[in-house]
């Protein structure tokens, strides 16, 4: 017995032995051919809302960003708000003004006072950007990605530089399910070529090394990458990536909490957080490889 | 027919018997619907056996079929609870009966009506049913809460070496009384939020709803109502284990109060939570500290007891350290049951209360996805580990002896423990590593994992593979078992 024991006990060592990863290398490159610079129009109207479909209206129409911004989006946007002064470099990382959020002292709030708050950390090598010092730009394979490791307060920045703003979160469901009470921007089910998720084996992860990585914006329209068959994934309004890849942060404030909501779900979590009334939420200082956004006006 | 007969009479009248149908349901139940979650819907399992099963698993819905899984695996464990109970402690043969018959209707009734309803389609018949099922298993513990009254004269103690009141009533039949008590009251509070959640379908898991800062009252009796039923299963395993060791003398007469006051403190706080949720966490850690205290004395009671056993049988009176350690893990069954227990502080209690102190500081900063994987690691290892206490009580009941009962114990020890384990650095990963930089550590946790939870259902699964075996034997260990009584103690008067 005592033998088996201690063979057991070594296999279980050896299958979870340390190896070493290189988070860093090289993605596949692929070009999508979705214009991230692309917006679709949501009309006004009803649309069932929430796991429970409850009947609610937006009563304007509004447009939404096709894709999520990108890396090579971003990076032109600091380099403009670097240079007219409405972003500024700070302890390594990019910070810009913030007006305040309203505060209660409710139990587990934490104050949002007017100040400068992080859109980036400059330095963190999990930024998809390069700084030579004075000028971002996106890291090659990296350009047509989702933007990732920005705040909540860098992203409304993004978006507010050029007149837009960030949608609400009934904006955001809205134009990821349309009208019919869809639980994915799709349709009712989900395969692994739907979307980014965990372990989804997209040509982009490998979970045995490094896991999962973003996929490029609108990755999963229906084409074929090197032998890897996606399924045209966009929502009613042909919006990409509204489930998986990066969770996309959202406009809303709440009453008696600082925490801002994401919704969409990203590469790192399983399938069932993809569902599209699923949220996400983080203070708006957090920043993540899993975190991008999208803008409205 | 009169083979039929006996063993139905073996599996639905015999304490063992029930026990060990109760073990099986929830072994099985386990095993299949392990399949439709983590590293088995990876490996692509779920999707094979959603295929071959034709379940209908609408993605809205899913919320509900947890709470309705959770339920019937909880229903299990509190009817194999029970079963120990009313044979453990004095009670009328008729109460006994009565309260076996119906408790173990009750949970086949969720099994077979919650899980159709909840994995194959919305009939709702079958909802009937499995509400009708968790009625008839309340009505049990109320007619259990009715055996244990504990200030009857029939159950005044004779042996004064275990703990008593200065009129000689059993403090450990007021524990246990307690423990009924605050779990019927407790059962309440999931029942009213169940039924007005329910209708309209609108469930919802109490760990989403953590940081939002206005919670309903009805938010706040979900959380309560699974924080303390939990705690409350394993109040009455510590309870029950402490019968399996025949715990008494003074360590017995000072756990025995404390286990009361800490159950009732505790219940109370969790229900309180509702209106006074700031107070109550203080309530709750305070019934908690006491109920745990008398857990302690319990494992410092059984441990002294293995060694000293364990070294009169060596005919030593008083052994070197190496001597008292091998004394102390010569069983593993009997040693496993209070080291699970003492485990139980380094992958629950302890991550609970550092959780808990560190919230703001530490666990709020993140994600809330992140924090999830805490809330959900926690009760999944608390009940996980709890079960496989009880699992080792029974397969001493079993008659588990020599190489079997060491291979048995051992294994479950081990590869729980490393599972145990592996799931509590998993859950708390975004303490040792990034976001980005996860995945080796996910990869290592998850394998040993798998291969813990792996080793431990093929352990549970050998046992129910010899206990059924052993059914169609004419003279198995069933044919005896049918009378056995899980202790020897006299009855009192039908």
């Amino acid at each position: 017995m005592k033998r088996l024991l201690i063979t057991l006990l070594v296999l279980t060592f050896v299958l979870t032995a340390c190896q070493k990863v290189d988070f860093q290398s090289a993605p596949p490159v692929f070009e999508t051919n979705i214009d991230p610079s692309s917006w679709t129009v949501i009309p006004a109207g009803p649309f069932l809302q929430g796991q429970f479909n409850e009947q609610v209206s937006i009563d304007y129409d509004y447009e939404i960003m096709v894709t999520d911004v990108t890396n090579a989006q971003y990076a032109e946007f600091l380099n403009a708000a670097l240079a007219d002064g409405s972003a500024i470099l700070n302890n390594g990382q990019i910070e810009g003004y913030y007006a305040g959020d309203p505060f209660s002292g409710t139990r587990h709030e934490v104050e949002i006072a007017a100040g400068n708050y992080i859109y980036i950390p400059v330095g963190d090598p999990y930024l998809k950007l390069n700084f030579d010092g004075s000028a971002f730009s996106p890291k090659d394979e990296w350009a047509n990605h989702p933007m990732t490791m920005v705040s909540w307060f860098g992203a409304k920045a993004y978006c507010e530089y050029y007149g837009w703003r960030l949608p609400t979160e009934m904006e955001w469901e809205k134009a990821a399910r349309g009208t019919d009470g869809r639980p994915y921007p799709w349709g009712n089910e989900i395969a692994r070529n739907n979307a980014n998720y965990y372990s989804s084996r997209d040509p982009f992860e490998d979970m045995s090394r490094y896991g999962s990585r973003t996929t490029p914006v609108g990755f999963y329209n229906g084409s074929t990458y090197n032998g890897y068959e996606t399924i045209n994934s966009a929502s009613p309004y042909g919006v990409y990536d509204m489930a998986g890849n990066v969770w996309q942060w959202t406009a809303n404030i709440y009453d008696s909490q600082h925490y801002r909501y994401m919704r969409g779900g990203s590469k790192d979590v399983y399938e069932n957080n993809l569902r599209v009334w699923v949220r996400n939420n983080a203070t708006p200082t957090f920043t993540s490889p899993g975190v991008g956004f999208r803008c409205v006006r | 027919m009169q083979w039929i007969y006996k063993r139905f009479r073996f599996l639905f009248s015999s304490t063992k018997g029930l026990i060990l149908m109760g073990i099986a349901f929830a072994a099985l139940i386990s095993a299949l619907f392990g399949m439709l979650s983590g590293p088995m819907a990876d490996y692509g399992i779920k999707d094979v056996v959603i295929r071959a099963l034709k379940m209908n698993l609408d993605p809205a819905e899913r919320e509900g079929r947890l709470i309705v899984l959770y339920h019937t695996l909880a229903m299990i464990v509190v009817a194999v609870e029970v079963y120990m109970i009313t044979d453990l402690l004095k009670m009328k043969d008729g109460q006994r009966l009565t309260i076996n018959s119906t408790i173990t209707v009750g949970y086949l009734m969720v099994i077979f009506g919650g899980l159709p309803f909840a994995y194959w389609g919305h009939n709702w018949a079958f909802h009937g049913i499995y509400i009708a099922g968790l009625s008839l298993i309340f009505f049990a513990g109320c007619m259990l809460l009715v055996a244990l009254w504990p200030w009857q004269k029939a159950y005044q103690l004779t042996d004064m070496t275990y703990a008593h009141t200065k009129k000689g009533f059993d403090m450990e039949r007021i524990a246990f009384f307690a423990m009924a008590l605050t779990t019927l009251i407790s059962a309440i509070f999931g029942a009213i939020p169940g039924s007005y959640f329910g209708n309209g379908f609108t469930a919802f898991l109490a760990e989403n709803v953590v940081r939002e800062p206005h919670k309903l009252a009805l938010d706040l009796s979900v959380i309560g109502h699974l924080h303390i039923m939990l705690a409350l299963i394993c109040i009455a395993a510590a309870l029950i284990i402490g019968r399996w060791m025949d715990f008494k003398g003074n360590l017995h007469k000072i756990a025995m109060p404390l286990y009361t006051a800490g159950t009732i403190i505790l219940s109370m706080g969790t229900w309180l939570v509702v209106s006074f949720e700031e107070i109550a966490h203080f309530i709750i850690y305070g019934g908690s500290t006491l109920a745990m205290l008398g857990a302690l004395f319990l494992v410092i009671f059984s441990w002294d007891k293995l060694i000293r056993t364990g070294l009169a049988e060596k005919g030593l009176k008083k052994g070197n350290f190496f001597q008292r350690i091998a004394a102390l893990v010569r069983d593993p069954l009997k040693f496993g049951a209070t080291w699970q227990m003492v485990f139980m502080n380094f992958t629950v209690s302890g991550v609970g209360i550092f959780t808990a102190v560190k919230l703001d500081e530490i666990f709020r900063q993140w994600q809330i996805i992140d924090e999830l994987s805490i809330l959900t690691g926690h009760w999944h290892i608390l009940g996980t580990l709890m079960a496989t206490i009880l699992l080792l009580y029974y397969a001493d009941l079993a008659g588990l002896k020599g190489k079997a009962r060491q291979w048995f114990g051992w294994l479950v020890i081990i590869f729980s423990d490393v599972a145990f384990g592996a799931v509590t650095i998993y859950e708390m990963r975004r303490l040792f590593v990034i976001e980005a930089e996860q995945q080796p550590l996910l990869n290592r946790t998850t394998i040993a994992g798998d291969i813990g939870l792996g080793v431990l259902l093929l352990t549970l699964a050998a046992i129910m593979v010899w206990r059924l075996i052993d059914l169609f034997k004419k003279k198995g260990y069933w044919a005896n078992e049918i009378e056995e009584r899980l202790t020897k103690k006299d009855e009192v008067a039908k």
